[in-house]
C-alpha cells in the first residue's frame, strides 16, 4: 500500500465517526436505523484500523514519516499533524474494537434504563470517539495535547448526560481536574521541551537527550505526569469516580478504556519518544517518581477496598490499574515498557467486561451497592460469569489476558536498576495490590454466587420483579470482550508485536 | 539665566495659563468648571502653536520677493481645526452635563459618585 | 488603486450626515452595514496589495508630502483598517436587533451616523501618515465614542462617557503638545519626512519632550495601566454593539499609533537608553496582572470583560517593549486576535442582555443550560482569551513566550503564566455562573410580558456571535493570513 492510501485511512479514522455521529444527529426519529448507523460507523472505523495495522511497516520508523498528514501549520514547527505508528495503532484497534461491543451494549441498556435523550448520546459518543483517534494517530505533542483537551471536553456532556444534580456536580469536578491540570502542568511542560530541544515530535530515542539538563528531567517528568491526569495518578484522580455518574456505557467505554487509556497513552509516549528511556535512567529521573504510580497503586486499592457503590469499586480499580502503565512506563526498561503497553490492551477489554456487568445488574435489577448483590449469581448467571472473568484477568491469572501484561510488569519490576530501597518498595507493591484486587474484585462475584439473599423481604421482592438477565443485546455486547480476554491468553502475540516495537526505539 | 527666562516668557505664560486649566479641571467637583478648565487647558495649547509659528519682525506669508522674513502660517492653519475640535469637545461635554443634570438633578460629581454607588 | 485608499475616509464621511438624516432605522442600519462592508473590502484588498512588503502611496489633494498630507500605507496600516473595518461590519451585524433593544427610536439614525463616525475616525487613525491629520482623526473618532457610550441605557453611561470625555481629551490634547513640540523641532508633520531627517535634529531637548507627550496622551488613550481608569466604566455602561465594536478596535487603533510613534517616527536607538522600554515593560506587566485581577473580581459581565481589556492591552505593551521581532509580531498580531475574541465575548454578553436584560453574574445564573449554542459559543471565545492551544489566544501567546525566552525575560514568562491562570480563574466565573450554577428566578428588568426576546436571541446576533467564534478558532489554526502581515509589519518597523 502506498503512502498516499495509507495518509487517507489515518484521516478517514478521524472523519468516519464525525461523519457517523452527524448521520445519527438526523435519525433520531427513527431509533432502529440510527442504532443500525452507529453500529455500521464503528464497523467502518474498525475496518479501517485494521487497515491501518495491516499495512503498518513495523520494520523500520521511516513509515510514520511517509504517512504523515499536516492539518493546519499555525505556528512554524508547531504543526497539528497526524500518523500511523505501531503504539497509535494498538491503542486505536482497541478502542475502535470496543466501541462496536459497547454500541451494541448501549442498545441494549439505554432502552432497557430509558435514558433520555439517546440521540444526543450517541452522537457525542461517536464525536468522542473522533477525538480518541485523533489521540492515537497524533503526531506530535503538540497535536496530541491538542486532541486530549478536545477529548476532555466532548466527554464532558456525555458525563452529565443525565443533567440532573449530582451529574453536573460530577461532571464539574470532571471538568476542572482534568481541564485545569492539563493548562497548569502539562502546557508549561510542554512548552518547555519545545523551548529545550525546539520541536515537538514524536522521535525515537526521544528528543530531550543531549538538550536538557539531567537534572531537570525529574521535575519535567513530574509536570507531565501532573498534567495528564487523565492517567488518573493520585492525587489528581477524583475526576474518574466523580465521572462514574454517566451511563455506564460511557463508564465502561470512555473512563476505562479511551479516555484513561489516552491519559496513559500520553504518558507511554511522552517516556519513550519524548523523554526516550535511555534518558530517564542516565539522568535517574524515576527514581523518586516511580513512587507516584506506586502509592496510586496501593491506595487506590485500599479505597476500592472501601467503597460499597459498584461503579465506584470498578473506578478506584481503574486508577490503580492505570498507575501499572505508568508503572511499566517508568521502570524505562524493556519488559517494563512491553508490560505497560500491553496492560494498556489487557486492562481494557478485562474492564469493560467489568463494567458492562456492572451496568446489567444496574439494568437488570437497578442495584448500585456491592452489598445488595447477595444471591443474584443465581438468577443471573451470565452475567456473573462475565464478571468473574474480568476480575480473573485484572488479577492475573493464567488462562486469561491479563497475565502477560501482569508477567512483564513483574519481570521489568525485577530489572528496575535503582536504589535498593526502591526496588524492594516496588515488588511489596505489586504483591499487596494483586492480594487487594483478588479481595476487593472477587468478592463480589462470591457474593453473589455463594451467599443467601440477605432477608426475605428483598427476596420475595426481587420475585415479584422477575430478575432477569439483562437485555440481549446487552450480554451479546458483554460476551465479545469477555471472550477476547480468553483469547489473549492463548494468543498475546497481535498485541505483543505492537507493543515489541516501542523498545526498537 | 535672566535671558532664558526673559527670552521664553511666551511660554511661560502659556505653562501657566495650562496650569491654571489642568488645576481647575482636577480640583473642581461642579462639572461645568471641569469643562470650563478643559477648555482654559487646550486654549493653552492653541497659544502654544501660534507663538511656534510666530517669526521676531516676520510678516504675513506673502509670496513675493519683498517679504524674505514672515512668520510659518501652518501652526495658525493647524490651530482652526483644533479650535473647531475643541468646540466641538466643549459641547458635546455640555450637551453630557446637560443629559446628566436631568438624570442626576445635580452636576456635582461628589454628589453623582454618591448616587452611583447607591445603585 | 490609491484612489481607493481615500475611499475608505471619503465613503463614511458622506454617509455619516446621509444616516443622520433617515428618520428609517432599518435603511440607517442596512447603510452602516453596507459603509462597513466597503471598507472591509477595500481594506483587504489593499492588505493583499501590500502584504509583501509594498506601499501604497496617496497625496491627499495633490500637494506634495511634505506640505500635503501623505497617506503612505503599508502592510501594518493595512492590517489595522483590516481589524478596525471587519468588526465594525460584525458590530453592526450584532446591531440590527441589539440597538432598537437598548436605544430610543428616535436616536437611531443618530446612533449609526455617531457609529460611521467612529469608524471614519479610527480609519483614518489606522492611514493616514501625518501625525496632525492623525490628532485630527483621534478627536474625530473619540467624539463620536463619546456620544456613543452616552447612549447606554443606564444613567451610569452618562458620567462614563463624560469622565471619558474629560480624561480622553486631556490624552489627545498631550498628544498635540508632544505634536507641536516635533514640529517646533523637524518643521515638518509628515511621519516618512520627520523620520527620515530625524538625525538633524536629534540632539534638541524638544525632541524628547515631545516623544513623551506623545507616549503619555497616547497612553491615556489605549488605557494602558495605570491610565486605564476610564476603560471599565465606559465599556462596562455603552450600548453593547458599541462595546463590541470599541472594545475590540479602539484601544488595538491607540497601540497601533503608539507603535508607528515609537518605531516609525522615532528610531529604537534614540529611546532605549531612556528607561522607556523597561518602564512599559513593567507596566504592561502590571497591567496584565492587575486587570486580570480585577476582572476576577467582578461581578458583571461586561465590567469583566472591560477589565480582561485592560490585562489584554498589557500584553500588547509586554509585546512591543521587548524590542525583538518576535515580541512585536506578537504585540501586532493580537491586536487582531484580541479584537475577535473580545467582540465575540462582547456579542455574547449583549445576548445575554438582549434575553435577561441584566448582565449581572447573579442574574444569569443557569442562563447557558437555556441557550446552549450562545453558551458554547462564549466558552469558545473564553478559551481563546485564557489561549488555549488551537484558538488565537494560543498564537500570540506562543510568540509572546518565545520573544521573552529569546530574550531571557523570565519575569515576562512569569507574568504570562500568571495571567494566564487568572484568565482561566475569570472565564471559570463566566462559565460558572451561566452553566454551573443551578438556575434561580431571573429578574427580568422591563420587559413588557409575552415579549419574545426573553424567549430566544435573534438570527442576526447569534450569526455574529457564531462568526465571531468561529473566526477565534479558524486564525488560531490557520495562522497565514494573520501572520504574514503581522511579520511583514514588524519587520517594516524594525528595518527602520
Amino acid at each position: 500500500m502506498n503512502q498516499l492510501d495509507m495518509t487517507l485511512l489515518i484521516i478517514l479514522s478521524i472523519i468516519v465517526p464525525v461523519v457517523g455521529g452527524i448521520i445519527v444527529s438526523r435519525l433520531g426519529k427513527h431509533i432502529n436505523i440510527r442504532e443500525a448507523a452507529t453500529l455500521i460507523t464503528a464497523l467502518a472505523l474498525f475496518v479501517i484500523n485494521l487497515l491501518i495495522y495491516v499495512n503498518l511497516d513495523l520494520s523500520h520508523e521511516n513509515a510514520v514519516a511517509s504517512s504523515r498528514f499536516v492539518f493546519a501549520e499555525p505556528i512554524e514547527g508547531l504543526a497539528i499533524a497526524f500518523s500511523a505508528t505501531a503504539f497509535g495503532s494498538l491503542f486505536a484497534i482497541i478502542a475502535s474494537g470496543l466501541w462496536i461491543a459497547t454500541s451494541i451494549y448501549a442498545i441494549g441498556y439505554m432502552r432497557g434504563h430509558h435514558e433520555k435523550h439517546q440521540t444526543r448520546f450517541y452522537v457525542l459518543f461517536a464525536i468522542a470517539i473522533a477525538g480518541v483517534m485523533a489521540v492515537a494517530y497524533s503526531d506530535n505533542l503538540f497535536t496530541l495535547f491538542l486532541f486530549y483537551e478536545i477529548l476532555t471536553v466532548s466527554t464532558y456532556p456525555l458525563v452529565t448526560h443525565s443533567g440532573n444534580r449530582e451529574a453536573r456536580k460530577g461532571g464539574k469536578t470532571y471538568i476542572l481536574i482534568l481541564m485545569g491540570s492539563s493548562i497548569l502542568f502539562f502546557l508549561p511542560a510542554m512548552i518547555i521541551v519545545w523551548f529545550v530541544s525546539g520541536t515537538l515530535s514524536f522521535q525515537e530515542g526521544g528528543i530531550l537527550a543531549g538538550n536538557l539538563d539531567a537534572i531537570w528531567a525529574a521535575p519535567l517528568l513530574a509536570l507531565f505526569l501532573f498534567g495528564i491526569s487523565k492517567a488518573g495518578l493520585m492525587p489528581l484522580h477524583k475526576w474518574l469516580p466523580s465521572a462514574m455518574v454517566a451511563p455506564t456505557p460511557v463508564s465502561a467505554l470512555l473512563h476505562a478504556v479511551a479516555v484513561v487509556k489516552a491519559g496513559v497513552f500520553s504518558v507511554m509516549k511522552i517516556v519513550v519518544f519524548i523523554f526516550g528511556t535511555d534518558f530517564i535512567t542516565e539522568s535517574n529521573a524515576n527514581h523518586w517518581l516511580i513512587w507516584l504510580p506506586l502509592i496510586t497503586i496501593v491506595v487506590a486499592s485500599f479505597i476500592a477496598l472501601r467503597k460499597d457503590n459498584l461503579k465506584e469499586r470498578l473506578a478506584y480499580s481503574t486508577v490503580s490499574q492505570l498507575s501499572y502503565i505508568i508503572l511499566g512506563a517508568l521502570l524505562a526498561n524493556e519488559a517494563g515498557i512491553l508490560g505497560g503497553t500491553m496492560h494498556i490492551a489487557m486492562h481494557a477489554f478485562a474492564k469493560i467486561s467489568l463494567f458492562f456487568a456492572a451496568g446489567a445488574i444496574l439494568v437488570a435489577t437497578h442495584k448500585k451497592y456491592v452489598s445488595q448483590l447477595s444471591g443474584l449469581g443465581r438468577t443471573m448467571p451470565f452475567t456473573f460469569t462475565v464478571f468473574t472473568i474480568g476480575t480473573l484477568s485484572i488479577i492475573g491469572l493464567p488462562f486469561f489476558g491479563g497475565m502477560w501484561s501482569k508477567w512483564y510488569l513483574l519481570s521489568g519490576s525485577l530489572s528496575f536498576q535503582g536504589p535498593e530501597f526502591t526496588y524492594w518498595a516496588i515488588l511489596t507493591g505489586l504483591a499487596i495490590s494483586s492480594i487487594l484486587n483478588t479481595y476487593y474484585l472477587l468478592s463480589i462475584p462470591m457474593t453473589a454466587f455463594f451467599n443467601k439473599a440477605d432477608n426475605d423481604s428483598s427476596n420475595a421482592s426481587q420475585h415479584a420483579s422477575g430478575i432477569k438477565e439483562a437485555p440481549v443485546a446487552c450480554l451479546i455486547g458483554m460476551a465479545i470482550p469477555t471472550c477476547i480476554t480468553v483469547y489473549l491468553f492463548f494468543d498475546p502475540q497481535l498485541f505483543y508485536r505492537l507493543a515489541a516495537t516501542l523498545n526498537q526505539f | 539665566m535672566m535671558d532664558f527666562v526673559l527670552g521664553h516668557i511666551n511660554y511661560w505664560l502659556i505653562v501657566a495659563v495650562m496650569m491654571v486649566g489642568l488645576y481647575t479641571l482636577m480640583s473642581r467637583s461642579n462639572l461645568i468648571k471641569k469643562l470650563a478648565g478643559l477648555a482654559i487647558f487646550q486654549t493653552a495649547v492653541i497659544l502654544f502653536y501660534v507663538s511656534l509659528g510666530k517669526v521676531t519682525g516676520g510678516t504675513v506669508p506673502i509670496m513675493d520677493e519683498k517679504y524674505t522674513l514672515y512668520s510659518n502660517p501652518l501652526p495658525q492653519v493647524l490651530m482652526l481645526t483644533a479650535i473647531v475640535v475643541g468646540v466641538a469637545t466643549t459641547a458635546l461635554g455640555f450637551a453630557l452635563v446637560i443629559r446628566i443634570k436631568e438624570a442626576y438633578d445635580s452636576v456635582e460629581e461628589s454628589e453623582i459618585n454618591k448616587m452611583d454607588e447607591q445603585d | 488603486m490609491e484612489q481607493l485608499t481615500i475611499l475608505l475616509i471619503v465613503i463614511p464621511l458622506m454617509c455619516a450626515p446621509i444616516t443622520a438624516l433617515i428618520p428609517s432605522e432599518k435603511i440607517t442600519w442596512a447603510l452602516t452595514l453596507i459603509v462597513s462592508l466597503i471598507s472591509l473590502a477595500i481594506s483587504f484588498y489593499i492588505l493583499y496589495e501590500v502584504i509583501d512588503g509594498k506601499h501604497v502611496i496617496y497625496e491627499l489633494g495633490g500637494w506634495r508630502p511634505p506640505w500635503g498630507i501623505e497617506y503612505k500605507i503599508d502592510s501594518l496600516n493595512a492590517f489595522v483598517a483590516v481589524i478596525v473595518s471587519g468588526i465594525s461590519a460584525l458590530a453592526c451585524l450584532f446591531a440590527y436587533r441589539s440597538v432598537p433593544s437598548e436605544i430610543d427610536k428616535k436616536t437611531i439614525p443618530l446612533f449609526y451616523a455617531a457609529f460611521q463616525l467612529c469608524l471614519l475616525g479610527l480609519l483614518g487613525i489606522s492611514l493616514t501618515g501625518d501625525i496632525f491629520n492623525l490628532f485630527v482623526f483621534l478627536e474625530i473618532s473619540s467624539l463620536a465614542t463619546y456620544a456613543l457610550i452616552s447612549m447606554g441605557k443606564h444613567r451610569k453611561a452618562l458620567t462614563a462617557a463624560f469622565s471619558y470625555l474629560i480624561l480622553g481629551t486631556i490624552g489627545a490634547t498631550f498628544f498635540l503638545i508632544g505634536v507641536g513640540f516635533l514640529f517646533a523641532a523637524s518643521g515638518s508633520l509628515n511621519t516618512a519626512d520627520i523620520a527620515s531627517r530625524f538625525s538633524s535634529f536629534e540632539d534638541m531637548q524638544l525632541v524628547e519632550t515631545a516623544l513623551i507627550f506623545m507616549v503619555m496622551g497616547i497612553a491615556l488613550k489605549a488605557a494602558i495601566f495605570p491610565l486605564h481608569s476610564w476603560l471599565p466604566n465606559a465599556y462596562g455602561q455603552a450600548p453593547s454593539a458599541v462595546s463590541v465594536f470599541l472594545s475590540a478596535t479602539a484601544t488595538k487603533v491607540s497601540i497601533y499609533v503608539l507603535l508607528r510613534i515609537l518605531f516609525d517616527l522615532y528610531p529604537v536607538e534614540y529611546w532605549v537608553d531612556m528607561l522607556l522600554p523597561q518602564i512599559m515593560l513593567s507596566l504592561g506587566c502590571a497591567a496584565v496582572i492587575y486587570g486580570s485581577y480585577r476582572a476576577w473580581q467582578q461581578v458583571e459581565m461586561k465590567r469583566l470583560l472591560a477589565f480582561s481589556s485592560v490585562a489584554q492591552i498589557g500584553y500588547m505593551v509586554i509585546g512591543l517593549s521587548m524590542l525583538n521581532e518576535l515580541g512585536l509580531i506578537a504585540s501586532i498580531i493580537h491586536l487582531f486576535n484580541h479584537a475577535v475574541i473580545k467582540a465575540t465575548l462582547f456579542i455574547g454578553a449583549g445576548i445575554l442582555l438582549y434575553r435577561a436584560n441584566t448582565t449581572q453574574l447573579k442574574s444569569l445564573r443557569g442562563l447557558g443550560k437555556d441557550m446552549p449554542w450562545t453558551f458554547a459559543a462564549i466558552a469558545l471565545a473564553g478559551l481563546s482569551l485564557i489561549g488555549v492551544p488551537g484558538t488565537v489566544g494560543f498564537v500570540t501567546k506562543w510568540y509572546l513566550l518565545e520573544a521573552a525566552v529569546e530574550k531571557g525575560l523570565w519575569i515576562v514568562v512569569a507574568t504570562i503564566v500568571v495571567g494566564s491562570v487568572l484568565a482561566i480563574a475569570y472565564v471559570w466565573k463566566i462559565v460558572e455562573n451561566l452553566y454551573f450554577r443551578s438556575k434561580r428566578k431571573i429578574h427580568i428588568h422591563d420587559v413588557s410580558s409575552g415579549d419574545d426576546g426573553v424567549a430566544k436571541a435573534p438570527k442576526t446576533m447569534t450569526m455574529a456571535l457564531w462568526i465571531g467564534a468561529i473566526m477565534c478558532i479558524i486564525f488560531g489554526l490557520n495562522t497565514e493570513l494573520s501572520f504574514q502581515a503581522a511579520s511583514s509589519a514588524a519587520t517594516a518597523l524594525l528595518e527602520r
